[in-house]
């Protein structure tokens, strides 16, 4: 911990990041539910996609769970009715989700703050509705019994198998958890390149950033496209593991609940989002129970850190981090 | 005072309106290659205004730019940056999260195509390291390149911003009142520092200091209500009547 060099996904030196990352992938199932585990890595990956866009290009998406629902819905059209191998069905769900995000780009990319959280709010609310009304979306019931097939036609993805005493479709938790981890690993090195670079610059001052030739709204459209597909494909993945395309996914409740696990993990941070996406979900799970007051419970929740962690909770722990490494740095001369 | 060659920076006819206000109205400017052009006149005389037309930051309503005689009026910023017409702002702008040494970088990184690769590591950018620390030392800067912009003083930030431009290695420099806010040390080292940077280039500039303006300018355009009142060398034009009256007679501080 000692050399200062390049941090990683919570500041510390990147490999052993991402080492602790891919354990804490391969624990998770065994600390909660299987499917939940899933679950909790799909919204991860929303998350962090998400984050893409607001910490990082400085735009607050209120449209996000149209590219999540559209990924879902395409994959789960893909999977059932076209029969297709589990990989390519994602990769229809991604795609959809690229195009989508094409869509949204060309007409909102321009607009800044509070005009751009309303335009994507919109157009996200038009999608809701084609997917309400088209006659191969199933309506209010959503697009049920998604097969999860095999995977390249070898790998079942459905069976179930005993691994160390805990009972799960240990094939499908290898493809998502690789899936996510892969999603994550690209998001990092998007933002490590030289496009990252100018992505921050653009994030800091945009007319500077213009003012030196910097291509600003190309950069924020390719983050736009790149956001909406790595969406898209946590959406996609989610209707793999949970067999079903829910209407809720591409509700407007969902992307306020994505700016939420944002918000609450850490806007801005590589992990932060990821965090508090697996938070609210398990949050959700185990008070289901309490019915509609969990809604209650997770805004008492949210009101006490934005009032605490300002930063979110990977924020303010970086921060802490930081200064602690600042002191140890000045006492140590 | 007209030159014989073609100018390099020019406009004719030049209007904005807003809302139905002409904030610059029939605005001619030629800016001689390799001179230093200095734009001054009361506030409100339209001067930044003029800076956002030529640099495309805001839509002409009428007249034409034109960039070593060619018509740039249509293009977006971006583009009139490509060909070597590069604006600093009137409040200090830096990448303020960004060290010093990577708010250079960034600039040098925009002249180049990898600003879309994507897929390359952060390493790439040390391509650019030797040049960046060239351009902070040229501005005193060589010893704060790992300090986050916003940490330096204002001065500083001047200062990293003008290294910044010059790292696009803008053949039109347009410095928007360089010397705004400054106390009198940063005043003279950034005059010093403007006047090594005019070195083989032309620099435009919107400067409120007249003392700045004498030491530096070769030609003066006064501005007043959006209307070029005069123009010519600092003498001619502090003798001028009109521009005594417009501008000069409250201004005080004038040795006229």
């Amino acid at each position: 911990m000692s050399a200062a060099r390049a941090p990683g996904l919570l500041g510390s030196p990147a490999l052993l990041s991402w080492i602790g990352v891919l354990a804490l992938g391969v624990l998770l199932p065994f600390l909660v539910y299987p499917v939940l585990a899933m679950e909790m890595l799909c919204f991860a990956l929303f998350a962090s996609a998400f984050n893409l866009l607001l910490g990082y290009g400085g735009l607050l998406s209120f449209g996000h769970a149209a590219f999540f629902g559209i990924g879902a819905y395409v994959c789960g059209h893909a999977a059932k009715v076209w029969q297709l191998d589990p990989l390519l069905a994602l990769a229809c769900g991604t795609a959809a989700g690229v195009m989508l995000g094409v869509a949204f780009g060309a007409v909102a990319i321009r607009r800044q703050g509070i005009y751009f959280a309303m335009v994507t709010l919109a157009l996200a609310q038009i999608v809701y509705f084609v997917l309400l009304q088209a006659p191969f979306t199933g309506g209010e019931d959503g697009l049920q019994g998604i097969p999860r097939g095999a995977l390249l036609g070898v790998l079942d993805l459905q069976s179930e198998s005993v691994l160390l005493g805990q009972r799960a479709a240990w094939g499908l938790y290898g493809l998502v958890l690789a899936v996510t981890v892969s999603g994550h690993f690209l998001i990092a090195r998007v933002l490590a390149s030289p496009t990252g670079l100018a992505l921050r610059s653009v994030q800091e001052h945009e007319p500077r950033a213009r003012s030196l030739g910097l291509p600003a709204s190309g950069l924020k459209f390719g983050m736009l496209v790149l956001s909406a597909g790595l969406a898209a494909l946590a959406g996609a993945l989610k209707a793999l593991v949970l067999g079903l395309a829910a209407l809720t996914d591409a509700t407007w409740q969902m992307s306020g609940e994505v700016v939420l696990m944002t918000l609450i993990g850490g806007v801005g941070t590589l992990a932060g989002p990821a965090v508090g996406a697996g938070l609210l979900r398990y949050l959700h799970h185990t008070l289901a129970g309490l019915g509609s007051w969990v809604t209650v419970v997770l805004g008492g929740i949210f009101v006490f850190c934005v009032l605490v962690f300002r930063r979110g909770m990977i924020g303010e722990w970086l921060a802490w981090w930081q200064r602690s490494r600042a002191a140890v740095g000045s006492s140590g001369r | 005072m007209s030159a014989e060659t073609a100018p390099i920076l020019a406009c004719r006819g030049l209007r904005r309106d807003f809302r139905g206000f002409a904030a610059v109205e029939d605005f001619d400017l030629a800016v001689r290659e390799g001179s230093i052009h200095a734009l001054i006149g009361p506030n409100g005389a339209g001067k930044t205004t003029v800076f956002n037309l030529l640099t495309r930051f805001l839509p002409v309503s009428a007249g034409r730019i034109l960039l070593r005689g060619e018509d740039i009026t249509a293009l977006p910023a971006e583009r009139v940056v490509r060909r070597g017409l590069v604006r600093s702002f009137q409040i200090s702008a830096v990448f303020a999260h960004l060290s010093a040494l990577d708010n250079v970088r960034v600039a040098l990184l925009a002249r180049t195509g990898l600003v879309w690769q994507f897929w390359r590591a952060r390493s790439t950018l040390d391509a650019f390291t030797d040049e960046a620390h060239h351009h902070l030392a040229s501005v005193g800067l060589a010893d704060l390149a790992h300090t986050p912009a916003v940490a330096l003083p204002y001065g500083r930030k001047r200062a990293l911003e003008l290294a910044t431009t010059l790292a696009r290695d803008p053949a039109v420099l347009l410095l928007d009142e360089p010397t705004q806010g400054m106390g009198i040390e940063d005043v003279a080292r950034i005059t010093e520092l403007i006047r090594i940077a005019a070195r083989g280039r032309t620099v435009l500039m919107v400067e409120h200091n007249l003392k700045v303006v004498a030491t530096l300018a070769d030609t003066i355009t006064v501005l007043a209500r959006g209307r070029r009142l005069a123009e010519g060398s600092y003498a001619a034009v502090s003798q001028d009547p009109l521009v005594r009256e417009a501008y000069l007679g409250h201004g005080g501080d004038a040795h006229a």
